[in-house]
């Protein structure tokens, strides 16, 4: 067979958001991919010059649906850095068991993706079913199941009722008991294991070299946990063992995911435990004083980091984000080389890309110079507003 | 020619019409294979934990599907895009013909009907080949590549099961080998083995889980089906859904001989009782277990099936030339 271009994207069934796979074949193996981001630019950072702190708060926390979470805290720390604020030891606490909360609901989330990609919708049905019971305490504990709002400059909005961390306890025991089940699964089933071990090997070397980060490096066995490194919030308060492994492919990203599912565990037991007594909030003032910070957050895809520049008014100077899937896209690249076309959903699965966190800067290539170029705020304005009148649309 | 003979020439040409169109023809086919359909989902949502489809589902989506506009990408091979799905649906009608429905005696049989039987339902994966191969999509051009890998891969062990069943009843009829296996109650256990291939390679055939490689959505988007739509596309899974009734139909005559000599009412809810018992194992099997690719899914086949097949063979040469 000749080599034939095959679109995966902008619009297909593997992915669950708009992006763009060019995959060169050879028969059914891969012999080269261009990947074109893009197609889910917001324009967050620049929204976020414009508008105020608390405005930004909101806004922050829709960069990721599924770790909404993790950006909000990661922003909120620089911020809270920069006007050197002290945060209450309680909302501290709570931050890092709704933090763990998402992570559970975010690695039995790409458990069942996981399992579609592979054509094992019964691994996706059960694994959803029992994302459930997260999405439900997420939902009696801040008000919503996908952007819980509960950060705030100072600490956080809701404090948790004695008789809900019951309630969580309970739960932690039943997920515990239906991840065993997982890791019984993954460890036994025939099919699974042909299909996941051997598949989108990633070398530590290349792993270190390409930047990669989260589950996708400590299953290429790099030891790296900004939660223990660099802790943040409460978890130098709490024990727990850092999940890595050195299978390299798929299988070990699975073994990653599933492991870290047990440690969320019993660091949510540890943190209801441990947790003070005490107010929730500090007050922080509207402005924020000249001045910059840089922020880590371990997100369950990995490592998330926020820089902002403060210039003494109620609006950020600059804020960036580097969200962890858009660390992960270039030893993505390297890992389908040389697989089958079969291979590549779970390849792409394997590193939890959430595309639209990824897309922060678009370079825009002009066709009649034939050369990249970005452009700034006016002249990209200025275009679109071409672009619509070429259209016929009135402004 | 007499009145009479007349008269009787004229009965045969209405009952083979019947037999044809209605029974167990066209109407009785496409009522159970989309009942079929319906126990299939039903059954495998339930083993997911998920509630599933309401009984007339698979009615409803036949409905849908045949009131919506045909699309037919390309400007060549038009014809050929629209006649494929009526090849395998007329394959598969024609095939249960020479199958045994009623007790052993099937509406037509002539010995060597098996040969024309199995040929007859490979002529729908033929089809899914030539659709993806005329459908001008890179998607529907490689789940055609996959169908027709798959197909050399699990039509051997698959063709040697019957022929080997075929061997030990002495006959190539298939109303014929049902009559000596419901004679010789204690035969089919020799066949058991056999059994087993069958339904492996009827996964393949049937492209259901761990082998649906040629239409894995998640790789190849709808893979050969990719471009139908509209009443083509409604054909193709009519087709499908019979080619399930009448595979377990064959499996049921030739592996499950029970209960053929009672009361013909009996006879059929037994004859229904087996073909369930086939489409729950399926659904079963469809269950646990993960997409192969397609490497694996041939390595699997020649590696263990294939052997396994021959093992099966050889048995029954053995029995027949010692027993029989």
């Amino acid at each position: 067979m000749d080599r034939v271009v095959i679109p995966i994207g902008p619009q297909h069934p593997a992915l669950k958001e708009p992006e763009s796979f060019r995959v060169i074949l050879e028969g059914e193996k891969i012999v080269g991919v261009s990947l074109r981001l893009g197609y889910n630019h917001r324009g967050i950072e620049k929204a976020c010059e414009e508008r105020t702190y608390i405005q930004d708060l909101y806004l922050i926390e829709r960069v990721c649906g599924i770790c909404s979470h993790s950006h909000s805290t990661c922003f909120i720390q620089a911020v809270e850095q920069i006007a050197g604020v002290e945060v209450p030891e309680r909302a501290l606490y709570l931050r890092v068991l709704v933090g763990e909360l998402e992570r559970i609901h975010s690695h039995l989330l790409w458990l069942g993706v996981a399992g579609h990609e592979i054509g094992f919708d019964t691994l996706f049905m059960y694994s959803w079913r029992d994302r459930e019971i997260v999405m439900d305490i997420l939902a009696d504990l801040t008000g919503n199941r996908v952007n819980y709002g509960i950060n705030t400059y100072g600490g956080v909005k809701r404090d948790v009722p004695k008789e809900m961390l019951k309630k969580i306890l309970d739960a932690m025991d039943v997920l515990e008991e239906r991840t065993k089940y997982y890791i019984q699964v993954a460890t036994e089933e025939v099919t699974l294991m042909k299909r996941l071990s051997g598949v989108g090997i990633i070398k530590k070397e290349d792993a270190q070299a390409l930047d990669a980060v989260g589950p996708v490096a400590r299953a290429s066995g790099i030891d790296r946990d900004v939660r223990r490194d660099d802790p943040y919030a409460a978890y130098d308060r709490v024990s727990f063992k850092v999940i890595s492994v050195d299978n390299e492919d798929v299988y070990g990203r699975t073994l990653v995911r599933v492991g870290e599912l047990m440690e969320s565990y019993s660091i949510i037991r540890q943190v209801i435990e441990n947790m003070p007594e005490g107010p929730i909030v500090t007050k922080v003032p509207r402005k924020i004083p000249e001045g910059e910070a840089f922020s880590r957050y371990e997100a369950p895809r990995g490592e998330d980091v926020h820089y902002v520049k403060a210039n003494g008014t109620d609006k950020p100077e600059r804020v960036k984000l580097r969200a962890p899937s858009l660390a992960n896209i270039k030893p993505l690249l390297k890992m389908l080389e040389n697989y089958n076309l079969a291979d590549l959903p779970i390849i792409v699965a394997a590193i939890d890309p959430c595309f639209s966190c990824t897309d922060r800067a678009i370079a825009i290539e002009n066709r009649d110079r034939g050369k990249k170029e970005i452009m700034d705020w006016k002249t990209l304005r200025q275009f679109s507003i071409d672009w619509y009148r070429r259209k016929g649309i009135k402004f | 020619m007499t009145g009479i003979e007349e008269r009787e020439l004229s009965f045969k040409a209405v009952m083979s019409i019947v037999y044809i169109l209605v029974f167990p023809g066209l109407l009785f086919l496409s009522v159970s294979g989309m009942l079929l359909e319906y126990v299939d989902r039903k059954l495998y949502a339930k083993l997911q934990n998920r509630v599933g489809p309401p009984w007339f589902q698979p009615f409803a989506d036949f409905v849908k599907l045949i009131s919506k506009e045909d699309l037919v990408p390309g400007r060549d091979k038009k014809i050929m895009f629209r006649l494929l799905p009526f090849f395998a649906l007329s394959a598969i009608v024609t095939s249960m013909l020479y199958i045994p429905v009623l007790g052993i005696k099937a509406a037509f049989s002539f010995n060597g009907d098996i040969i024309v039987v199995l040929y007859l339902l490979s002529i729908p994966t033929l089809t899914f080949f030539l659709a993806g191969y005329s459908s001008k999509s890179l998607f529907s051009l490689i789940g055609g590549v996959r169908t027709l890998t798959q197909f050399f891969a699990y039509e051997v062990p698959l063709f040697l099961t019957f022929l080997s069943a075929a061997l030990l009843s002495g006959s190539w009829s298939i109303s014929e080998i049902s009559a000596f296996y419901s004679q010789n109650s204690w035969y089919w256990l020799f066949n058991i083995l056999g059994f087993g291939i069958s339904m492996i390679a009827l996964l393949g055939k049937l492209e259901k889980v761990p082998f649906d490689i040629p239409e894995a959505e998640t790789e190849i988007a709808g893979g050969t089906f990719t471009e139908y739509s509209g009443k083509l596309l409604a054909m193709f899974r009519l087709a499908i859904d019979i080619e399930v009734v009448v595979c377990a139909a064959l499996i049921a005559a030739v592996f499950l001989p029970f209960g053929l000599n009672l009361h013909p009412a009996l006879v059929f809810v037994i004859f229904i009782a087996k073909v369930l018992f086939i489409v729950a194992l399926l659904s079963l099997l469809r269950t646990v277990f993960a997409r192969l690719r397609i490497d694996q899914m041939v390595e699997f086949c020649w590696k263990y099936i294939a052997p396994l097949s021959f093992l099966q063979l050889i048995i029954n040469i053995i029995i027949q030339a010692t027993v029989v």
